[in-house]
């Protein structure tokens, strides 16, 4: 051998990686905690302040109110982050979630005896069929998702509005039974919410302890290489897409319990703030990082602002400029982590990590 | 060598015959043949372009030949993707790393195939430890939990060398594995090669050096421009006789630098050191100079040479150009004063792989380039011409994207572009990683050229015969310390080598 390089393994030898002391937890996930930790400590601040200025904001209406309202941005976002791990965004969950809604009231209309438990099955049928077309079209039209669901986000409200015809249902049209699920609380937990509780850990542990929802990642973290390692990228993105459909046809259904008035109109632009809840979430919009509960937490993050400003009485134009500059903020701050870390992995690698 | 370890007299177990693949108009495999013997080592050699890693992608299943039949054990094989390829027993270590930044170095290994525990739910635990013993059989030690982003060039070349031995795989394919690797990693990958052929093993072994090809290898097979040229075993060849089928021609004198007269001190390093890197480093750099940073991967070299540049900071010290401080922290300052640097890291550092070759050739340059704020094609496209002639690019125009050179010609394309800003101080690491004999001398002529011209040249190199050839001063660097400073006439293999394991200070 005529290279000098005796190898960077001997000198790591004397500074061995793991002592006793070493946290169970890899390095890569604890990076990932950091950042959960950090849109908690913000909640909790938020939850805070507007307690401190107005006491009812803890109440346990109040408290209701708030876990009700971000029950279907939650369950959207999961969804959300599914596609966007994948280097992926989805734009049509807001028209999806309209179509199932008004489909639901359709449903009601026309067969008023149909127990709850089958109209939520059509809804995330419903809705998963919408996904499915998404996810056709993507792997067909060799286009980026994002133009594909753009033109889906107008062909599902059309399809809405064709149906609906300026006509509107009403909360008198739908079975009790159905209503209730919309406002029924367990122990004081709203059942909507406790649905979303279920989505996101059902959606956490797939994505942490399956071998398929780990290709998520390598997807959208380097789409070349996963390719090259035989993952078969284009059923698993088509997959994803069916299943944020399907999580935006239960959201739709649920949306049509709580609010039992519908429209065409109903969830247009929700797609906006969906993707706002994942970006603040930590859900990085080139893929391959991030996490449902981190999006579940973003989701939840702008729904307490909204409240909170109305108890503050502040105007809502400056709820617009918050969630804008919360979305920087979030921005920079994984700006920084991934510097920080960058430049301790680095400074780490010098001597073996 | 044995005649049976020589594997003509069994039958192959892995061949193509008649292999074509073109890229539009660039015939990339033009009818190439290759056999595959159990138990033995293989090596594929060519100029950069000669389309060896095409041959590599078309074994794993990333492309689809135009035409031509493989056979695997006597039966026909056809891929229909990169699983095919896994599933039929063939392991592919590519040229460029294939990560993922964003997991885990033991996910990156095992994905796809992490050890399942109850409910088929991944065990994170066993998937580490079967890391960690992986890591053990190559000799490194590096966190299975950390994510692969941030990790050094050898480094991400080890996590894949890991990849490719977990499959336990019936044939090894290593497109240029010891690229970025220093000798000790090198042996260690060698053994492990060694231990899978005894076990009834194919190996298939891609490299431009050739002390490393007659090492390993039993069988070589020579291509040019596409074309199968020969195959023949190594005892009946010598490097010249490679070289020159390689080639089609005599490639004369490897390492001509010429003397010069040093002129003013142009780089002056002044006790840099950052905390837990890199040390106390001081050395300078006169006009008219080549200085070589020797020492082991992961002795701070490349750190060091960031640090000045600008890219990374440092905690102490100072950077000096020609007398004038140079502000820490700030690459463009260190650009306008001047310096030039080619990053060990071609594709995060060096290159936008989707831009056309001219793009990339000219984008540290366009400042200088453009009238009135204006990009002209037209001089951008006369400058790009003239470097990749220069250094013999071989693409099919100068409009294509990086991505589709192959990895030696990629390598030509970075140092074009900063040989094109025409630097006072060019600071350059590993210059002929993935370069071919041919260019490699061209690139040796073009640094002792530049140095000629009153450049100053700070080289980091891994291949001693390229650090003893080249530099006038070989400063060694060991556990980010600068242990050693050797002028031309006392450097050689010895002195470097022992100043590099730290056993210098000793002696
Ligand atoms: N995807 C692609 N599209 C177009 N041309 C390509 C593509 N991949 C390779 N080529 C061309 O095919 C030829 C062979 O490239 P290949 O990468 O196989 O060379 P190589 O022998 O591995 O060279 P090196 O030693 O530099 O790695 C080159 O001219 C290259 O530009
Ligand atoms: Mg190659």
């Amino acid at each position: 051998m005529s290279r000098t390089d005796t190898g960077a393994s001997e000198r790591v030898a004397d500074h061995p990686p793991s002592g006793p002391g070493r946290p169970r937890r890899g390095l890569t996930e604890r990076l990932l905690a950091v950042r959960e930790l950090s849109l908690l400590i913000a909640l909790a601040a938020l939850i805070l302040v507007t307690t401190m200025r107005n006491d009812r904001f803890l109440s346990a209406q109040s408290i209701k109110d708030l876990l009700l309202g971000c029950a279907i941005l939650v369950i959207l976002a999961v969804g959300q982050t599914l596609v966007i791990v994948t280097r992926n965004v989805d734009l049509s969950i807001g028209s999806i979630l309209g179509l199932v809604a008004f489909a639901t009231g359709e449903l009601f209309l026309a067969a008023p005896g149909t127990p709850w438990p089958v109209a939520l099955l059509v809804g995330v049928a419903l809705g998963g069929l919408c996904g499915v077309v998404n996810g056709g079209l993507i792997a067909v039209a060799k286009v980026p998702a994002l133009v594909i669901t753009l033109g889906t986000l107008y062909a599902f409200r059309g399809i809405d509005y064709y149906w609906a015809a300026g006509r509107q249902i009403n909360a008198a049209d739908m079975p009790r039974s159905f209503l209730r699920l919309g406002n029924q609380t367990v122990l004081g937990v709203p059942v909507l919410f406790l649905v979303a509780l279920v989505v996101v850990a059902a959606a956490g542990f797939y994505l942490r302890s399956y071998r398929s929802g780990r290709e998520l990642y390598a997807i959208g973290s380097e789409p070349a290489a996963a390719r090259l390692s035989g993952i078969p990228v284009g059923r698993r993105v088509f997959a994803v897409f069916a299943a944020n459909g399907a999580l935006a046809g239960l959201a739709g259904v649920l949306y049509a319990a709580r609010f039992g008035t519908l429209d065409a109109a109903a969830g247009a632009g929700l797609e906006l703030q969906v993707v706002a809840a994942a970006v603040v979430g930590g859900v990085a919009i080139f893929g391959g990082s991030g996490s449902v509960y981190g999006a579940a937490l973003g989701a939840v993050l702008l729904t307490t602002i909204g409240s909170s400003l109305a108890v503050l009485r502040i105007d809502p134009f400056w709820q617009q400029a918050v969630v804008g500059a919360l979305i920087l903020a979030a921005i920079g701050l994984d700006r920084l982590l991934a510097l920080r870390t960058a430049a301790r992995l680095r400074g780490g690698s010098a001597h073996g990590a | 060598m044995s005649p049976d370890t020589d594997g003509t007299q069994t039958s192959p177990l892995l061949v193509l015959d008649d292999i074509t693949k073109s890229f539009g108009a660039v015939a990339a495999l033009r009818g190439v043949h290759l056999a595959l013997h159990r138990g033995a080592a293989h090596a594929l050699v060519g100029e950069n372009g000669a389309g060896k890693s095409t041959l590599v992608k078309v074994l794993a299943g990333a492309h689809a030949p135009d035409s031509g039949r493989m056979t695997l054990d006597g039966q026909p094989l056809v891929l229909r993707g990169p699983a095919d390829a896994r599933a039929a027993g063939i392991a592919v270590i590519y040229q460029e790393p294939t990560l993922f930044p964003d997991l885990s170095v033991a996910e990156n290994i095992f994905m796809g195939r992490q050890p399942l525990r109850g409910a088929r739910r991944i065990d994170s635990r066993a998937m580490n430890r079967a890391t960690e013993r992986l890591f053990a059989r190559l000799g490194v030690r590096i966190d299975p939990t950390r994510p692969a982003r941030g990790l050094s060039i050898a480094d991400q070349q080890l996590v894949e060398i890991a990849k490719a031995l977990s499959f336990d795989a019936r044939v090894l394919v290593m497109d240029e594995p010891t690229a970025a690797l220093s000798g000790v990693e090198v042996e260690r990958l060698f053994g492990v090669a060694r231990s899978l052929c005894e076990r009834g093993a194919a190996v298939l072994f891609i490299s431009h050096r050739f002390d490393e090809v007659f090492d390993l290898c039993q069988r070589i097979t020579v291509m040019r421009d596409g074309a199968w040229v020969s195959s023949d075993p190594a005892a009946d060849l010598t490097v010249d006789e490679v070289v020159r089928r390689m080639v089609g021609r005599d490639v004369s004198s490897l390492y001509p630098k010429q003397d010069t007269t040093l002129r003013d001190t142009l780089l002056d390093v002044r006790g840099l050191s950052r905390a837990g890197v890199f040390s106390d480093v001081s050395f300078t750099v006169h006009g008219g100079e080549i200085v070589a940073l020797a020492g082991l991967v992961g002795a701070g070299r490349s750190e060091v040479a960031r640090a000045i540049f600008g890219v990374d900071r440092y905690d102490a010290g100072q950077v000096r150009v020609a007398g004038r401080v140079l502000r820490p922290g700030n690459p463009r300052k260190a650009i306008a004063a001047g310096m030039a640097l080619v990053p060990e890291d071609r594709r995060q550092q060096g290159l936008v792989m989707e831009l056309s070759v001219e793009r990339n050739a000219t984008l540290a340059r366009r400042r200088a380039l453009s009238r009135l704020g204006l990009l002209l094609g037209g001089a951008e496209r006369a400058e790009a011409r003239c470097w990749t002639r220069r250094l013999q690019v071989k693409t099919s125009r100068l409009a294509a994207p990086v991505a589709t050179l192959s990895g030696g010609n990629q390598q030509k394309v970075v140092l074009a572009k900063w040989l094109a800003t025409e630097p006072r101080i060019l600071i350059i690491d590993e210059p002929t990683r993935g370069i071919d004999v041919g260019t490699k001398a061209e690139v040796h002529r073009l640094l002792s050229e530049l140095a000629g011209a009153g450049l100053a040249i700070l080289m980091i190199s891994s291949e001693l015969p390229e650090v003893l050839g080249m530099a006038d001063r070989v400063l060694v660097m060991h556990e980010g310390r600068v242990v050693r400073e050797l002028p031309r006439a006392e450097a050689d293999e010895t002195s470097v080598m022992f100043a590099a394991t730290g056993q210098g200070a000793a002696a």
